[in-house]
């Protein structure tokens, strides 16, 4: 554990330091109203890295969850729609059911046909976003046409200030909602032996089979959660922007894993934390809203999460390397 | 005589068409030390997978505390207090010494929450009783194999094991730590659990164990009290053969130059100030323990160590290889520990793995010539005593003396002159091991090769070296030949080294 919590020191001290260098460049960057888009740009992003960190630890990876997440909200809001129903409950608890059917779906596939969880989350992703466009159409539900009450859930402010040009910007209470799946997901991980399964598989899943841990529980569990958890942030993400669209999230895996690795996660699985990953996160988002304050073009941003992918890679390797002498 | 913890009666078991275990049986007493011994395919694993549950025998029946067991499957197995340590050890190296050991017991408990203060407690304790002093909150992928073992040792006694057996538990030590696996072994025998060793270190397993049962081809051809054994009668049951022992003396002509002369070697961190000369038909041994630098002398002498420096000499020619492809020209070949993971092809035919290393020879034109690659391949398989259909087979589907052979044989056809074995017999059952020497003592009594031999298996030394160079800290510490050259001598070498 030591060694975790070492990993998430030296994460942290990069992330404060990047923060200054931004601050020096940049004193808008310390503005509260730049601070507060920041913590909300977190929740989205940061609830899937959770789901993709529990597939990270198990030794798998998940392309796919873009997909379930634009399926769960654009189904979920186009019925509505549909239906005419307004409300938050209802909605989110559907846009969860099918985030995890999702999730199963890969697992099932995984699972019985022992194959490669990369190829098997491409194609999943595929078919997902396909069968979205193909059955339900390509239209983008816009303010006018959502839900009124959803809208409402997404706008709440935990507080709001007036900043110096005199507009009032609030804190998200999403932000919330983020804390409180993270402390859930960090207290299973710790303190579960499915949490703990999850670990074993990742390490050594040959081990794993002779120490008894019913693997395929394992795979089922940590697919289906992180099925969930992209349904769910796929319908707040809906709610906080106002808009359904079923072209959304595309290219959002490689940032999001980016964000796990960056945050220690190994990719050959066995290792990861949920503070890592929220701290992860937390950087890839400054860097890149930090781009756009500087007025870079966003095409470089392309750039920046493909070499903060390679290098944090290439750091953990490093790491469990040299470990390993 | 106290009544037997587990026992076998007339087990047989086949697969398909073929009779992996046939009427066999065997019985081990509480606190007793028993080695089972056999080669590769002789029935071991399969006895022990029907020990512990894996396997449903075919007829026979298994005998705990006295009452006939039907259907033992693992669960039962390790209730009844059978415990099997593989050789992989199946820890997770990602999770702490506490975890690893607690897991298992909180599995078996069903247990939905990981309790860390009382797993880190049963670590604690269990570490105490067995008397060696481990950071339980270290990572296990962080310890050396012989901690790795003792957590493997510790979570069988958590499980409340009453029979640990252990697959070939020395391979991978050095003899020290194989005297304090031993020490261990003998405090568990002292509360009364007994240990079978699956193992075909005949040397080791006569210093600890008290009984012994030999098997050969799914069937039990040997078994009784150690004291009744010998190296040469256990070898001689395992095999069927009667392997003769003779040292091998190399016919030195004083006119003969040296064919590799090596002055003032030197890898940074590994290896110093080495010299060494070896003349065409002089097999020349070197021992030491592990990290003593041995292996990346090896690799200097092969091109693989680039920063490498000193003065080699190669059949009269000063020239350094700076590349395995200047080492093969000069006439080097090195056969590496793990031929697995670096030499073998193993989806490959026979035929391919050997011819790789003379490829560029066999061109014709822009195309290979073909009849000319099966020419070399086929007198080299023959010369090499491959059991196997043809060369077309693959060489994942070899036993490991055989796909041995595969590699000798695709560096013989380059016309080395200098050939560099590293562990040429790790993992290589008995019978296979003898056959191996046979042809390396031939290839440099009658061609005329030199042999560079580094093994941590101290018989296989004596009985094939012209000389022995112990090596410790990157230097040659001490050379042995002659009548000096003896079994105990080596060891007493290298244990002062401790």
């Amino acid at each position: 554990m030591r060694i975790f919590q070492s990993t998430e020191a030296v994460i942290a001290l990069v992330l404060i330091l990047v923060m200054f260098a931004i601050g020096l460049v940049n004193p808008a960057f310390w503005g509260v109203s730049n601070l507060f888009s920041l913590a909300k740009s977190n929740v989205v992003i940061g609830i899937m890295a959770l789901g993709v960190l529990l597939i990270m630890i198990s030794g798998g990876i998940d392309v796919s969850f873009p997909a379930i997440s634009v399926a769960a909200l654009y189904i979920t809001v186009r019925s509505m729609v549909a239906l005419g129903y307004d409300g938050v409950m209802l909605p989110f608890i559907a846009a969860c059911v099918i985030g995890m059917s999702l999730g199963a779906l890969n697992a099932v596939i995984i699972d019985r046909f022992k194959m490669i969880p990369l190829i098997v989350t491409l194609g999943t992703a595929s078919i997902i976003r396909g069968l979205v466009l193909g059955l339900l159409g390509t239209s983008i539900v816009n303010i006018n046409k959502m839900p009124k009450e959803l809208i409402e859930f997404g706008k709440q402010d935990l507080v709001s200030v007036t900043a110096q040009n005199g507009a009032t910007v609030g804190l998200t209470a999403m932000v919330l909602v983020y804390l409180a799946i993270a402390v859930v997901v960090h207290l299973m991980l710790k303190y579960t032996m499915i949490g703990r399964s999850i670990y074993a598989y990742g390490g050594d899943a040959e081990s794993a089979r002779r120490a008894g841990i019913n693997t395929r529980r394992t795979i089922f569990f940590v697919y289906c959660t992180a099925g969930l958890l992209a349904g769910f942030a796929g319908l707040l993400h809906s709610s906080m922007i106002w808009q359904a669209n079923p072209r959304d999230f595309i290219g959002l895996e490689l940032d999001v894993i980016a964000a796990v690795v960056l945050g220690g996660a190994s990719i050959f699985g066995g290792r990861g934390s949920v503070l890592g990953t929220m701290i992860g996160v937390f950087t890839l988002v400054m860097v890149k809203n930090s781009l756009i304050l500087m007025k870079v073009d966003t095409t470089w941003q392309r750039v920046v999460v493909g070499v903060i992918i390679i290098a944090a890679t290439a750091i953990t390797a490093w790491r469990d390397r040299k470990k390993l002498v | 005589m106290s009544e037997p913890l587990i026992e076998l009666r007339n087990i047989s078991k086949r697969f398909g068409g073929v009779r992996a275990l046939d009427d066999v049986s065997i019985s081990i007493r509480p606190g007793e030390i028993h080695c089972l011994a056999g080669e590769n395919g002789s029935g071991k694993s399969t006895i022990i997978k029907v020990m512990s549950g894996i396997y449903q025998p075919d007829e026979g029946e298994i005998i705990i505390d006295g009452t006939p067991v039907t259907q033992l499957d693992p669960i039962q197995a390790v209730q009844k207090g059978v415990q099997v340590i593989y050789q992989d050890f199946s820890l997770f190296g990602n999770l702490t010494v506490a975890e690893n050991l607690a897991l298992n017991t909180y599995i078996l408990e069903g247990r939905s929450r990981m309790d860390w203060r009382r797993a880190r407690q049963m670590a604690r304790d269990v570490l105490e009783r067995l008397g060696v002093r481990i950071d339980i909150d270290a990572d296990v992928e962080t310890l050396p194999t012989s901690g790795k073992q003792i957590v493997a040792i510790a979570r069988a006694i958590l499980a409340e094991a009453r029979l640990i057996v252990m697959d070939e538990p020395t391979t991978a030590l050095t003899r020290h730590e194989v005297d304090a696996l031993f020490d261990i072994v003998r405090d568990l025998q002292s509360h009364g659990i007994a240990v079978l060793f699956v193992s075909h270190k005949m040397r080791e397993m006569l210093e600890i164990s008290e009984r012994l049962t030999v098997f050969r081809n799914g069937r039990k051809v040997a078994e009784g009290d150690m004291r009744d054994f010998d190296e040469a009668s256990i070898t001689h049951a395992m095999t069927g053969l009667e392997l003769n022992d003779e040292p091998y003396l190399a016919q030195l002509s004083s006119n003969k130059a040296p064919v590799l002369q090596v002055s003032g070697l030197r890898v940074p961190d590994s290896v110093s100030d080495v010299d060494l000369t070896i003349r065409p038909g002089e097999i020349v041994g070197i021992s030491g323990l592990i990290g003593s630098g041995r292996t990346e002398f090896a690799r200097a002498l092969f091109g693989m160590e680039p920063a490498a420096s000193g003065q080699i000499v190669i059949n009269g020619k000063d020239q350094f290889p700076r590349s395995v492809q200047q080492a093969i020209a000069l006439g080097v070949a090195y056969v590496p520990e793990d031929r697995l993971s670096e030499g073998l092809f193993l989806t490959q035919s026979i035929e391919r793995n050997m011819v790789v290393s003379i490829l560029e020879r066999l061109r014709k034109g822009l195309f290979l010539d073909h009849a000319r690659m099966r020419n070399r391949t086929e007198e080299m398989f023959d010369a090499m005593q491959i059991a196997a259909p043809s060369a077309d087979t693959a060489v994942g589907n070899l036993s490991g003396g055989n796909a041995q052979r595969v590699m000798l044989g695709r560096w013989l056809l380059t016309g080395a002159k200098i050939l560099i074995l590293n562990g040429p017999t790790v993992g290589v059952d008995v019978g296979s091991k003898a056959k191996i020497h046979r042809i390396i003592r031939d290839l440099a009594r009658n061609e005329g090769l030199a042999v560079i031999m580094i093994s941590d298996d101290v018989p296989e030394l004596v009985g094939n070296c012209s000389s022995i160079h112990v090596m410790h800290e990157g230097r040659f510490v001490a050379e042995l030949s002659g009548a000096d050259m003896t079994e105990a001598g080596i060891n007493d070498s290298l244990k002062s080294l401790n």
